[in-house]
């Protein structure tokens, strides 16, 4: 009888093993840098080059920090998701641009709007490497104390939003992840 | 026929000689050794399957770039690879670190090993005590003689 029933009942292990695996997000990778304090920089402005934005100016309060590029096709995609947030204006979106060519990225928020409130260019992707960026859209939210709440590797989407954003930005039903 | 052999292979070779990593080469060996080994252990977070030093993405540039210069600024091994963990987390560690996610991963090897040995003996120990002709299934064989005999 044993014998038998060790193998089925050891298939009927790898079974649920992999039934469990089949619904984990491979894709996204969780953030180290979720609860710790945000990584600080300084960089022009996509605008001009000549002008600094520095993250030191959103100390004390809740900001956005979206990561986009031109050469991104998810960022066109999301663009109107931010602008209708920004139109909100519960909190500053700052817009982090990626390895990107100044006058593309200036054309681009031009043509399509602009919903950020400053926006730095990293053509050198030296800030997105300390932020542990590995792709395009990803948008993070900094609370008041400095500290990274979340991190939503994907285009922005107004449930998004709602269900992950605003709650921790109102510092009302903040679940832990 | 040879010549075109000779091409074919040639072919072969220009793939290699497309380096993916561009940047010059260290003036002392030993250093350009522990560059190579650093970067053959980082995983391309935006390429997974590939290190940072197989891949071409922008992002794997930019890793090995810092690696060039995490080294220029004399910080260890150890220091460059928390730097990475500190960003993208274990996950760009090609050689997983053992903690309570991963324990099983390292222990599952010596687990499955000790499973084996078990089973092992116990068949072994089983199938000594069939009768030495015995064609009897395992699971109704017959006593060994000496195992029943009258004192």
């Amino acid at each position: 009888m044993w014998r038998y029933l060790l193998p089925v009942g050891l298939f009927a292990a790898l079974v649920a093993f992999f039934f469990i695996g089949i619904d984990r997000d491979k894709e996204t990778l969780p953030s180290p840098l979720i609860g710790k304090p945000a990584p600080q920089f300084e960089l022009t402005t996509v605008h001009d080059p000549d002008k600094k934005v520095a993250s030191s100016a959103y100390a004390g309060k809740p900001y956005v920090l979206n990561v986009w590029a031109t050469w991104c096709v998810a960022c066109r995609q999301e663009h109107k998701t931010l602008l209708e947030i920004a139109s909100r204006k519960e909190v500053p979106i700052v817009g982090l641009d990626w390895k990107d060519d100044r006058s593309l990225a200036q054309q681009w928020l031009q043509q399509l709007g602009n919903p950020y409130a400053e926006t730095a260019f990293d053509d050198e992707g030296r800030v997105a490497i300390d932020w542990g960026v590995y792709g395009a859209p990803e948008t993070f939210l900094i609370g008041a104390d400095g500290k990274v709440l979340f991190k939503h590797i994907a285009p922005m989407t107004m449930e998004v939003w709602e269900r992950d954003f605003l709650p921790r930005i109102n510092g009302t039903g903040v679940r832990t992840e | 026929m040879k010549r075109w052999v000779a091409v074919f292979l040639l072919a072969g070779w220009m793939q290699l000689a497309g380096a993916i990593d561009t940047g010059p080469a260290f003036a002392d060996p030993v250093q350009q050794d522990r560059y190579e080994k650093i970067i053959h252990d980082l995983r391309c977070v935006q390429c997974r399957g590939q290190s940072i030093a197989d891949s071409n993405v922008g992002l794997a540039a930019d890793l090995r770039r810092q690696v060039r210069e995490l080294m220029a600024a004399g910080k260890s091994d150890a220091e460059i690879m928390q730097y990475m963990r500190d960003r993208y987390g274990d996950y760009v560690l090609y050689n997983p670190p053992l903690n309570s996610s991963t324990w099983l991963l390292w222990a599952a090897p010596l687990i499955l090993v000790g499973v084996g040995a078990v089973v092992a003996v116990i068949v072994i120990r089983r199938k000594s005590k069939l009768p030495e002709d015995g064609d009897a299934g395992e699971d109704h064989g017959v006593p060994a003689a000496s195992d029943t005999g009258a004192p």
